[in-house]
């Protein structure tokens, strides 16, 4: 578990968002916030990965493909649903193509997953990075 | 035609690549030259059309305003103007100006933001990182004026929710002018650099017949020589009443469309100074008690283009039919046109001139007849930096320099 | 071609029209039967010439509607076809994606979502529904409830 603690490796998986918590994950990289001065830094493939950033409502497209990407994860890992559509579908609740929200699909896969959540819409970048270390030092 | 083997491409996103999954672009190759591409998308449809069914009128706007978070001003307002076109109502004066003010604000950043990706695709990583600085500015004056750098909540069927406070025009006007300087700077930059030219130019090129065929719009079609813009055709907030032009480029190319948008920026910064000076007094919304039986179609110029939506009403409180097109869908289509015939290193930056929802941009990949990828995502994006790092080789021209301020 | 041009333009057509209807100063409606929108479409879209802009289906109760928006830029005009499919059983209308590439998305969605056939469409398929979405389950329709 510790070793999650320090430069946390995450992976960005979008399930169907409108892009917001998207831009605002990748404003965490620019000079502004510049989280990679922090040892965070995003990656390339789910199998690098200490933390997923999970966007979006899950729709029922996108399902098969999280739940794959959470089994690549290395384990122990952390998912952070980000936004209000991940937390609890926002705005999208009961919508017909919407199977979410993120922590649903995931602990249908593994009831014992690691989900902290950050909502807002979007949550601003000091609130996502707030959330993760919140989050990490929990642990 | 020779019967080469075929290898069908596909995207897969930057930072999100999966790399076991076929999604989105599927393209086929004979050699490194795109012949064809197919698309699949699903992945993001929510079904926001029968929700909005469900929800009252002036409910909608908060849900329209996330379908594209980086058209999150444009979608309501199109949806606005229907509603207003069906209940025979104007806002009032001040309504307007605001709602100008607040959809050339994000004209801007959404402009800068593709700047950077693009910057990115090709290799100016710097651009992509100066890009994204310099639109905090903007985002942070969004957050005063409106409580929130994207889904600004602002506009309501009769008018807006927030007013721009008469203390804040100094700042705004202060903003933009410190914000024109830099992008100024970014303009010259782009346009004389000999390795962007040589880069971009020719590149993706959409001939201005496959544009109509299309029926794309945006700086998508004003790239390809075609001077449409909902604000100049079919007005509405204070547009009318306001003096800018139209910016359109003939080449149809990628280099077109970046210097299409570049100048759309200052265009908007021209506006918004215009909208901010000129702000009247007054009201800035109307009681509107009900909405009569009827349907409306409202549009808006989005920074990707024309954003569509037609509203049915029944005299009840919710809409009875609500279809929305944004820009994107008759854009993103348009790229099969622009992309065949391209080489396989120049598939990101084309898809990227098109400016789709950011998370479309990254679907890219080439995989061979048996589903196995042999290019992803980012050999894609590395292949198109190496391309640029070549021709600056053959050029030898110096580094782009990027001034900060 | 400005608004004076546009009308007469229109009056050319007239005959496959059930109506010409003036909703505000720069919004037409043109209702017609669906047999007719092909033709009437192709008059718009090649002779006129207007921009496409989109299609939109609606489950009404007794019909489905199919409206094929289309946009005159130079006067702001919004020119919609209303194409009415009598038949709730087997609704079909003819594809306009042969002479405009720009409606193939649209129609293969209005198919995904109320079941509506494009005769002659080129690559009519599956467009916005998941892979795993039940067949002959269409969202919009109004039986269909949220």
């Amino acid at each position: 578990m510790w070793s999650l603690k320090k430069s946390v490796w995450v992976f960005h998986v979008n399930t169907g968002a409108c892009n917001n918590c998207d831009i605002e994950i990748v404003n965490c990289l620019t000079p502004r916030y510049d989280i990679e001065r922090f040892g965070i830094k995003l990656v390339g493939s789910p199998r690098h990965a200490d933390a997923l950033l999970v966007t979006g409502v899950v729709t029922r497209q996108a399902a098969p493909r999280l739940i794959d990407v959470y089994r690549q994860t290395p384990k122990p890992c952390v998912v952070f649903p980000i936004g209000a559509c991940a937390c609890d579908t926002g705005i999208f609740r009961g919508g017909y193509h919407v199977v979410g929200p993120v922590d649903k699909i995931i602990r249908e896969e593994d009831p014992n997953a690691i989900i902290a959540f950050v909502p807002g819409c979007p949550p601003k970048p000091e609130a996502m990075i707030s959330g993760v270390v919140k989050a990490l030092s929990a642990i | 035609m020779k019967q080469t083997v075929k290898k069908p491409v596909l995207a897969v996103g930057p930072f999100h690549p999966l790399q076991e999954e076929m999604e989105y672009f599927q393209l086929t190759v004979d050699g490194e030259i795109v012949t064809d591409i197919d698309m699949r998308i699903s992945y993001n449809h929510r079904g926001i059309e029968k929700i909005s069914e469900s929800l009252q009128f002036d409910q909608v706007p908060y849900l329209v305003s996330r379908v594209c978070g980086i058209c999150s001003a444009s979608h309501p307002l199109a949806y606005i103007n229907a509603v207003e076109e069906i209940a025979g109502v104007t806002a009032p004066e001040r309504a307007q100006y605001i709602r100008v003010i607040i959809n050339e604000l994000e004209r801007m950043h959404s402009h800068l933001l593709w700047v950077g990706l693009g910057g990115h695709f090709i290799g100016y990583d710097t651009v992509f990182m100066w890009a994204w600085k310099y639109r905090e500015p903007v985002l942070d004056l969004l957050e005063e004026i409106t409580g929130n750098r994207n889904n600004y909540g602002n506009v309501r069927v009769g008018g807006c929710r927030e007013d721009v406070p008469d203390e804040l025009k100094p700042k705004i006007l202060e903003e933009l002018g410190k914000l024109e300087k830099k992008v100024e700077m970014l303009t010259k930059a782009v346009l004389d650099d000999p390795i962007i030219h040589a880069r971009l130019k020719g590149v993706g090129v959409l001939s201005k017949d496959d544009a109509v065929q299309y029926a794309v719009a945006g700086p998508t079609a004003r790239g390809s020589d075609i001077a449409i813009d909902v604000r100049y055709d079919d007005p509405y907030a204070a547009y009318g009443d306001l003096d800018w032009k139209v910016i359109t480029q003939p080449e149809g190319d990628v280099f077109a469309k970046a210097v299409v948008r570049l100048l759309e920026v200052l265009e908007a910064i021209n506006i918004c100074r215009q909208a901010v000076k000129k702000l009247p007094k007054g009201p800035i919304a109307l009681e509107i008690k009900e909405i009569p039986a009827g349907e409306g179609c409202g549009r808006a110029e989005a920074p990707r283009g024309e954003t569509f939506h037609y509203v049915r009403s029944d005299g009840g409180n919710r809409p009875t039919r609500h279809k929305i097109r944004a820009p994107s869908y008759v854009n993103v289509p348009s790229f099969r046109a622009s992309c065949i015939g391209e080489h396989i290193a120049d598939v990101t930056i084309t898809l990227a001139a098109v400016d789709p929802c950011y998370s479309c941009t990254e679907r890219v990949a080439v995989v061979d007849s048996h589903h196995n990828v042999v290019h992803d995502y980012a050999t894609l994006l590395k292949m198109s930096r190496e391309k640029t790092a070549r021709i600056k080789k053959e050029i030898g021209a110096p580094e782009l320099k990027m001034e900060d301020f | 071609m400005n608004q004076e041009e546009l009308n007469n333009r229109l009056l050319e057509i007239r005959d496959k029209l059930i109506d010409i209807e003036h909703t505000t100063n720069n919004r037409i409606f043109l209702p017609c039967e669906a047999e007719n929108n092909y033709d009437v479409c192709k008059f718009l879209f090649e002779d006129l010439p207007l921009r496409f802009v989109i299609v939109t289906g609606i489950d009404s109760d007794n019909c489905f509607e199919v409206l094929y928006h289309f946009s005159n830029d130079e006067t702001g005009h919004v020119v919609t076809v209303k194409a009415f499919i009598r038949d709730r059983e087997n609704p079909a209308i003819e594809s306009i994606s042969p002479f405009i590439p720009g409606a193939e998305w649209i129609e293969r969605e209005v198919h995904d979502i109320l079941g509506i056939e494009f005769k002659n469409h080129p690559n009519m398929r599956r467009l916005i529904l998941s892979d795993d979405w039940p067949e002959g389950v269409y969202p919009l329709r109004k039986e269909v409830q949220k």
